[in-house]
């Protein structure tokens, strides 16, 4: 551990080489390019931006309402609205690298040579990581279709990793029976790092029209209402996989974040919070060092997995 | 961002229409016309409620909603003198068109942020308002204080005319009394709205609404469907109401 002469904490961890200020990340689709945010703080502040999700062509997503609310919670059916790989590069990401972010790029497609053409279109890039967006519940080809049949999470990864000079991080779904089995088929595919939980699959209905409330029936559901869920889902894959894993799902304080890393995981994402609190990543970070000082951790990455030592 | 809440009160009793006045300096002097707010409004909501500025008056912003669901039920629980946590004020407003008269065409709630824009042109501006009945006619005398004479009609005849406000439209245009049209209110008013400008040549403001995530462009929640020309050829594509609206022309809007 390094010597710091400030007696203050070590915030910083590394996620498959890549070393991060902190770890509290945004988490994907809630962020869009990182340049929504930098009015309420900039994204050197935060351990990296995760960009809403990359396809090889424009995607104009599903039709609306695409989003719903929920008892501590948000129904969200987007379906990966974005304008596309190559205009990301050139208007979004020097921006975003100029404000020194690191900035994980998540990947979709809906076949496996979708996502191996924008990785490799990417690997060219200042991109410092791929995830791999194989959970999103709101498409009908590609997404959670992928990520919840451990084969396919397997092939995906090995042919991705193929195609990709930055690390790849495999985005689990938690809409599955046993996650440390899709967990087990990343790792064995050569995914060099884990991110769970992306949203659970749900619905809400109009009481006067007697219909779904998002015209893409299902949706996804986020927030705090989540939150345990996620929880149990990092600490089970801590338990059954030995590589770095970013916990998500329903993050909503320093404590919330605090209790993920102690269920296993290396670094967290904030992501449906910040449509509370937009500073909501910001204030986790400097929360979770306040943390880490009261409770006399020198170190963040003390907290990663600790529960397991006591256990 | 916080404000003060100086008044939060109940319009009319038929409806569940409130009035909210925030003192946020600041806030009210960066307001533009037909902008927006994002309101927390506590309990177990995970969204913030996006509400318009009806207008903004010296250091104060007036706002109205209409109680909906739990949010803005919440919101009628705010004590005055209390604060009020928003994000704002938030996209793309009214355009003010010098040496024009203007027509704001409102129905039911979305009559409020008209009086944002209606200030702006003195006296070169009337207004259309539709009501669903004559209880819930209202805020006609605040449209007054901002000098903005208001014509009413009802769609049950309770009050006045019988009929939708597309007609006062009409007849309006007919008689040459405006050459710059805004309108606020449910979407098949608006689109209508919008069909009798474009006969007349007129143009014309909408004030769009959709369901919001983030409120700051980021989660692409709040789409509405627009129209561009790329080489000659006609497209669609979606558009951010937060932050590439609220407001957009009425010819760039693909109605449903």
């Amino acid at each position: 551990m390094e010597i710091r002469p400030d007696n203050t904490t070590d915030m910083t961890v590394e996620i498959a080489g890549v070393r991060l200020r902190n770890p509290v990340i945004t988490a994907s689709g809630t962020c869009g390019y990182g340049k929504e945010y930098t009015p309420y703080y900039m994204p050197d502040k935060i351990g990296a931006v995760t960009v809403k999700a990359l396809t090889l062509e424009p995607r104009e997503g599903n039709p609306t309402p695409r989003i719903a609310e929920t008892p501590s919670g948000v129904l969200n059916a987007i379906g990966l609205q974005n304008p596309g790989v190559r205009y990301f590069i050139k208007n979004e990401l020097p921006g975003l690298k100029k404000l020194n972010a690191v900035v994980i790029a998540n990947i979709a497609g809906a076949t496996v040579e979708e996502y191996c053409a924008v990785a490799e279109i990417l690997s060219e890039t200042a991109v410092d990581m791929f995830e791999i967006n194989i959970s999103c519940p709101n498409v009908k080809e590609g997404g959670v279709a992928f990520g919840t049949d451990p084969r396919m999470v397997e092939r995906i990864t090995a042919q991705v990793k193929r195609f990709s000079s930055k690390p790849v991080i495999i985005k689990l779904s938690p809409n599955v029976t046993d996650i440390t089995v899709t967990a087990k088929a990343a790792e064995a595919g050569g995914a060099d790092a884990l991110s769970l939980i992306n949203t659970l699959i749900g619905m809400r209905f109009d009481l006067n029209k007697y219909r779904p409330l998002l015209a893409n029936g299902t949706g996804g559901l986020s927030g705090p209402a989540i939150f345990p869920v996620a929880l149990r889902m990092v600490w089970q894959t801590r338990a059954a996989v030995s590589l770095p894993i970013i916990g998500m799902g329903g993050i909503a304080t320093a404590d919330d974040a605090a209790e993920m890393m102690i269920a296993g995981a290396d670094a967290v994402a904030v992501g449906t919070a910040a449509f509370m609190n937009p500073r909501a990543p910001v204030e986790i970070a400097a929360g979770l060092e306040a943390f880490c000082e009261k409770k006399g951790h020198k170190c963040v990455r003390e907290l990663s997995g600790a529960a397991f030592g006591l256990i | 961002m916080t404000g003060k809440i100086v008044l939060n009160r109940r319009i009319i009793p038929d409806a569940h229409f409130y009035e909210m006045i925030i003192y946020a300096p600041a806030a009210a002097k960066r307001a533009m016309a037909g902008q927006f707010i994002m309101i927390k409004c506590g309990g177990d909501t995970a969204l913030r409620r996006p509400i318009s500025i009806c207008v903004a008056d010296g250091p104060t912003l007036r706002i109205c909603y209409e109680v909906r669901g739990k949010g803005t039920a919440y919101m009628t629980d705010m004590p005055e003198g209390g604060t009020l946590d928003f994000i704002g004020p938030i996209g793309n407003g009214f355009h003010y068109k010098p040496n024009r008269r203007a027509l704001l065409v409102g129905g039911g709630i979305g009559i409020y942020p008209l009086i944002s824009i209606g200030v702006k042109y003195k006296k070169a501006v009337s207004a259309l308002l539709g009501f669903r009945s004559a209880s819930l006619i209202h805020y006609i005398d605040v449209f007054k204080s901002y000098g903005i004479p208001a014509d009413v009609i009802t769609d049950d005849g309770s009050s006045g005319r019988r009929g939708f406000v597309t007609e006062l439209l009409r007849e309006s245009l007919q008689k040459g009394e405006g050459d710059m049209v805004y309108t606020c209110g449910p979407v098949q008013m608006m689109a209508a709205v919008a069909a009798i400008c474009e006969q007349f040549g007129v143009e014309c403001e909408v004030s769009m609404e959709e369901r919001m995530g983030c409120g700051v462009g980021a989660c692409t929640a709040c789409v509405c469907r627009t129209l561009f020309t790329e080489e000659g050829v006609q497209r669609e594509t979606y558009k951010r109401v937060c932050i590439d609206g609220p407001v957009f022309d009425a010819r760039e809007i693909k109605w449903k």
